[in-house]
């Protein structure tokens, strides 16, 4: 057995009877049972009907086609559930995108839903699996894809702008700029990323080179079918009369064309095909085994659901966090008496060690030149790091600008994104500003972001963006001597922080992709503990080099 | 002439059982085996052990053990029951090569084996016999029933019943081939039928300074295809004057032969009458001698040994002394369910109860195979209590206590039987099992039978989660969004069982009825848990898709259906297939031929037993896979049978 970590447990000051954790606790619960509801919405797919039609054709839903390929009893992570949340779409963007162990292989898996527009890819399908790829690229790990696909949403918006936007969501995009998720795909083959396809259905179109770009395809007899155009494409470009099955039909592919190297019988079958194929890549892990005894937390992680307020300003010790999260509760803190508005430290989950970054406060010139200091302390010795984010952002004013802010911050940023240790981020109440890229938020390049229901992301607090906007206008009605509404200005305020609020709530980052999902709080340490297994697929190595510190 | 080492010319648990007492006299022990029990325990147990060479007729090769008892500088030979035990030759090459035999003499072994002459011998005594003639036109005078049996036999082998005159050909001719196959001696004699009769023996232990006492009675009257199953001392039906006749009877006739070692004289009791008569002398230690042991504090096979150093008794027939009561069930490998044909295959648990305290003779482990080459006999348990109330008792726990699958057995009819009301009275005659109609295997209600199935479901979660060779620190089945229950599905004999199964956060698991289950400790042997309030500990043990789950309900055991079918070939479905690995001996219709329901088209021996292959429903023969001689495995196609319609079942003969 490995030892424990030597650092002994932190020692817990939560109140568990305090009427503020009383109160957080039930706020935390209602907004985990609004999460529930939309993941049962995100199941149903594309309704009743389509899984009814889906049944009668013999074919499973794509839920219980992952279920079947995963190993017996292992945990399976979805990767925003929760896509397309508040969109035109439905909830989860129609594929569902996560990562499960198959035959004892940690793999990343993407898979179509064939009851939402038939399988058809929307532009949070396409996001979520450009996000898988991604996840597989960064964390080496076998990626299995579940092709049943219409391909393009080609529908053209007719009534005015109501039904969901074809392919192109919005001006800045062209279709010149799509289709990168071929290129990715390749490039996982060339790094030795093994992938495995398993064409369900239809993979027309853009959507054949989905198996055109895998090591290894599995087709269906008489259900998969894959070609560049169907029939009727066929008969108005070349006046060609043909079939399904003549012309991408699963026998043809495995016994003509050769696109097909396993022939299932039937779903069930090619979920065994599957992971027999895991099974042969015979993969090992590049990165270390645990190497810490593997502790259950000596504070109960339930009481994390009264640690947050919805009320971000209640300051949170995220020491409590951390307490309820790592093994055995121990950890090793990190100049403890400096900087003290951020807490770093060393601890361990699930026996993997890491390094934890965790704000108790905003960032002032001492966190950050400590948090530089830390950064660089665990790509010495190639530890991954583990953000928990809780901050208003970057201190402001006369004095710290003075005491040179932007130079200590900058110093962080540069240490975080020059970081090489697998980054994990946990936002659990608010992230703004420049302390979302110091604290290795989405766009720093770390290796998975969950948010607990309480999390808000916005470039600052919706009170203060109100309030800066309306200090402009005032500003510049001043400026051309105008007389300044002040009911106007105020009426301008309020919809202004309640447009703000609303678009930094967790949901809507999550709904977006711009993370990998909401968590429950008391399964931060299981989420985490997957993490740092599946990141250890790659070799964990700290850098040699950053950029010019500026001093 | 005593000695300091000896030769176990025996295996399973008399040999375990044999060696067990000779070490406590401080005596070296050798084994001997065979290829197929090169890991079996008695190998083990020995000092010493000897590979009896391929080729050699194994345990039954007289020349091939003198040359291990060579080779080891063994003193003596113990030839345990079976085997060797009983072949005077033997016995005399023993003496001649210089050792000693631990046994009765080569004269009295050759004289008690041929039951006609034994039976001369009793007459000779003044002890009562059963009327009897050696030829079959005389069988019409003793009336019907009548009892054919073989010269040579034992243990019911070669021995026949028969109800009505128009039998007798039939039963003659195949007591004849299983007494030719069994004992290489086919003459069979004719004998009266005591209907209901129970089977008594008295042990016997004469020194050789002509000392002779007797040990009391053992009564075996719990038979099934004429082989023991339970075996006790004393017997309910014997009183102190009846008892005391049949000692004394068992001693005028060893006297007779100046019996030296042990042996067991064999009587049958009218139970109505109370009249006693002499069957045989078993000139060997019997496989049911422990009871003896448990009532008289007297251990057997030291007796034996000593006895066969030259020592004397010591004693006399008045310091025998008697207390309490024992019983003795031997566990098989077989199926009562299906006339308790002999059952083969690996045990994949043995784990005797470790209470109540009984006595275990075993020659298995966890692991054996249990093959047709030997006697299917798993274990001899013994309890022993002050009243025979509670030796059954503790018995029957002990027995349904015990983990035990892998290879059907005969325990949970051993149970039934011993918490069967007639036999707590006593009222136990030859043609109990018959009479007695007991249920020959554990029938489980559906309810019990999916709690075992839960109880399984969740064992194995246990077990994917502690060999999961990646995130086993994850919480089993842990999901943060939605995916299907967990799903297994497993077959229990002919019923199929769906288990599916959710884990919830608070470590519980929802199962698809409705109810939660919660396990308290998980190991690779067992199970602790809790279904809605009730508390299942289970022992479990697992081989392949196999598994066997223990709990208050008995052993059941599970096949795990596999996840995947692999595609493949159908399975050839409505022929006839060997319910046992065996040799064909007969195959009576060829392909073409009409035959009724019931009729025998193939006769299989296997472990020295017939078994006739009957048409299980009207038709013709379409196919015929065997021939006389071929060997066949367990699910063999032996022929096909396409059923006819009535019309014209007729015209086809």
């Amino acid at each position: 057995m490995q030892p424990p970590l030597l650092a002994p447990p932190l020692v817990s000051n939560l109140d568990t009877r305090a009427e503020a954790f009383v109160e957080n606790r039930a706020a935390m619960l209602e907004k985990l049972a609004e999460i529930d509801a939309l993941l049962d919405e995100a199941e149903a797919g594309g309704g009743a009907s389509h899984h009814e039609r889906l049944a009668k054709r013999g074919k499973l839903p794509v839920r219980e086609r992952i279920a079947n390929v995963l190993d017996p009893d292992s945990p399976f992570l979805e990767i925003s559930p929760l896509a397309a949340y508040d969109s035109d779409y439905i909830i989860g963007g129609g594929a569902v995108a996560g990562i499960g162990v198959i035959a004892g292989t940690e793999c990343v898996i993407f898979a179509n839903d064939p009851t939402v527009l038939g399988g058809a890819l929307t532009p949070y399908a396409g996001k979520k699996w450009m996000r898988a790829l991604e996840i597989s690229r960064d964390n080496r790990i076998p990626y299995v894809s579940f092709v049943e696909s219409a391909g393009a949403d080609l529908r053209v918006r007719t009534d005015g702008g109501k039904s969901p936007s074809a392919g192109s969501s919005g001006r800045l995009q062209h279709f010149a700029e799509t289709g990168r998720f071929f290129y990715e795909m390749i490039e996982l083959s060339k790094l030795r990323i093994p992938t495995v396809c398993v064409v369900f259905g239809s993979s027309t179109a853009g959507g054949a080179y989905q198996p055109g770009m895998s090591d290894y395809n599995i087709v269906i007899r008489e259900q998969s079918k894959i070609f560049l155009a169907g029939p009727p494409l066929v008969r108005m470009a070349t006046g060609e009369e043909s079939d399904d099955e003549t012309l991408g039909g699963a026998q043809m592919h495995a016994e003509v064309s050769g696109l097909g190297e396993y022939l299932a019988e039937d779903e069930l079958d090619a979920c065994r095909l599957c992971r027999e194929v895991i099974s042969h890549l015979n993969w090992r892990k590049s990165g270390p085994p645990p190497s810490l005894r593997s502790e259950e937390p000596l504070h109960d992680p339930e009481e994390l659901l009264g640690l947050v307020s919805p009320d971000l300003r209640r300051p949170v010790d995220v020491r409590e966090l951390i307490g309820r999260v790592v093994d055995g509760s121990r950890f090793e803190e990190f100049k403890s008496r400096y900087g003290k508005t951020l807490v770093c430290g060393w601890a361990s989950i699930h026996g993997y060690p890491l390094g934890i970054l965790g704000n108790n406060g905003v960032l002032n010139p001492e966190s950050a030149e400590k948090a530089a200091h830390f950064v660089q302390l665990c790509n010495q010795i190639d530890t991954p790091l583990l953000f928990l984010q809780n901050l208003t952002g970057f201190v402001v004013g006369r004095d710290f600008e003075q005491a040179g802010i932007i130079k200590k911050g900058s110093q962080m940023i540069n240490a975080v994104a020059n970081s090489n240790v697998p980054h994990l981020t946990v936002i659990f109440g608010a992230s703004y500003g420049a302390g979302t890229y110091a604290m290795s938020g989405r766009a720093y390049d770390n290796r998975f972001t969950f948010l607990w229901p309480t999390a808000k992301i916005a470039v600052m607090g919706p009170k203060q963006i109100a309030g800066v906007m309306s200090i402009v206008r005032r500003a510049r009605a001043a400026r051309k001597g105008e007389p300044f509404d002040e009911e106007a200005d105020a009426r301008m305020v309020e919809m202004v922080e309640a447009i703000q609020e609303k678009g930094s709530l967790a949901l809507a980052a999550t709904g977006a992709i711009s993370d990998d999902g909401i968590i429950d709080p008391r399964d931060t340490r299981t989420v985490l503990g997957i993490c740092l297994s599946i990141v250890r697929n790659q070799a964990v190595k700290g850098t040699d080099g950053y950029g010019v510190f500026r001093l | 002439m005593s000695f300091t080492s000896l030769l176990v010319a025996n295996r399973g648990e008399i040999a375990r059982r044999v060696i067990r007492s000779a070490h406590d006299m401080g005596i070296r022990c050798i084994a001997v085996y065979v290829d197929a029990d090169a890991d079996a325990p008695h190998v083990a147990d020995a000092d010493e052990a000897v590979r009896l060479p391929a080729g050699s007729a194994g345990y039954l090769d007289g020349k091939a053990i003198l040359d291990a008892a060579r080779a080891t500088g063994a003193e003596a030979i113990h030839p345990g029951y079976g085997f060797l035990a009983e072949n005077a030759s033997f016995a005399s090459d023993v003496a001649a090569a210089g050792l000693v035999w631990v046994g009765p003499t080569p004269e009295a072994i050759e004289r008690m084996g041929d039951k006609l002459a034994a039976k001369a011998l009793a007459i000779e005594s003044g002890v009562p016999t059963l009327p009897s003639c050696d030829d079959i036109s005389g069988a019409k005078d003793l009336g019907y029933p009548l009892l054919v049996k073989a010269a040579a036999g034992g243990g019911g082998k070669g021995m026949r019943i028969v109800k009505v005159p128009a039998d007798l050909q039939e039963a003659v001719a195949a007591a004849k081939r299983e007494a030719a196959s069994s004992f290489g001696d086919d003459r069979v004699f004719f004998e009266h039928y005591v209907t209901r009769a129970r089977h008594v023996e008295i042990q016997i232990l004469g020194d050789q300074h002509g000392k002779i006492v007797h040990l009391g009675e053992r009564e075996c009257s719990i038979q099934r295809r004429h082989q023991k199953i339970l075996e006790e001392s004393p017997s309910p039906r014997l009183d102190p004057a009846l008892r005391s006749a049949m000692g004394d009877a068992a001693l005028k006739l060893a006297q007779g032969l100046g019996y030296q070692s042990a042996g067991t004289v064999e009587f049958l009791v009218d139970d109505d009458s109370g009249a006693f008569f002499f069957l045989e002398v078993n000139t060997r230690l019997q496989v049911e001698h422990p009871v003896t042991e448990a009532v008289t504090g007297i251990d057997l096979v030291r007796e034996q040994l000593r006895i066969a150093a030259g020592e004397p008794l010591g004693y006399g027939q008045d310091d025998v002394a008697w207390s309490g009561a024992a019983i003795e069930a031997r566990l098989y490998a077989e199926d009562p369910a299906a006339g308790f044909l002999p059952a083969t295959g690996t045990l994949i648990a043995f784990e005797p109860a470790p209470s109540p305290q009984v006595r275990w003779d075993s020659g298995v482990a966890a692991g054996s195979v249990i093959g047709v080459d030997f006697d299917p006999m798993l274990a001899k348990v013994i309890a022993f209590a002050p009243t025979r109330a509670e030796a059954a008792g503790r018995l029957a726990l002990a027995l349904s206590r015990t983990h035990l699958g892998g290879v059907t057995t005969n325990r949970d009819f051993l149970v039934a039987v011993l918490r069967t009301p007639e036999f707590l009275a006593g009222d136990t005659t030859t043609d109990f099992i018959e009479r007695v109609a007991l249920p020959r295997s554990l029938e489980l209600s559906e309810e019990a039978l999916e709690r075992v199935a839960h109880v399984a479901a969740l064992w194995i979660q246990g077990a994917n989660r502690a060999e999961a060779a990646v995130l086993g620190d994850a919480p089993s089945g842990w999901r943060n969004a939605r995916l299907p229950d967990q799903k297994l599905e497993f077959q229990v004999g002919k019923r199929e069982i769906v288990v599916r199964y959710r884990a919830l956060r608070d470590g519980r698991f929802r199962l698809g009825n409705g109810s939660h289950a919660r396990i308290h400790a998980w190991s690779p042997a067992s199970i602790d848990l809790e279904i809605e309030g009730r508390r299942l500990g289970s022992r479990v043990s697992r081989a392949g898709d196999r598994l066997v789950i223990q709990g208050s309900h008995g052993d059941v055991e599970l096949r795990v259906r596999p996840r995947f079918q692999v595609p493949g070939a159908e399975k050839t479905s409505g022929g006839l297939v060997a319910p046992m690995p065996g040799k064909v001996i007969d195959v009576r219709v060829s392909v073409g031929a009409a035959v009724r329901a019931g009729q025998t088209l193939v006769v299989l021996e296997a472990m020295k037993m017939e078994h006739p292959i009957t048409a299980p429903e009207d038709g013709v023969v379409a196919e015929v896979h065997v021939a006389v001689g071929e060997q066949v495995d367990n699910g063999a196609l032996l022929l096909v049978v396409d059923p006819v319609r009535d019309e014209t079942a007729e015209g086809d003969a």
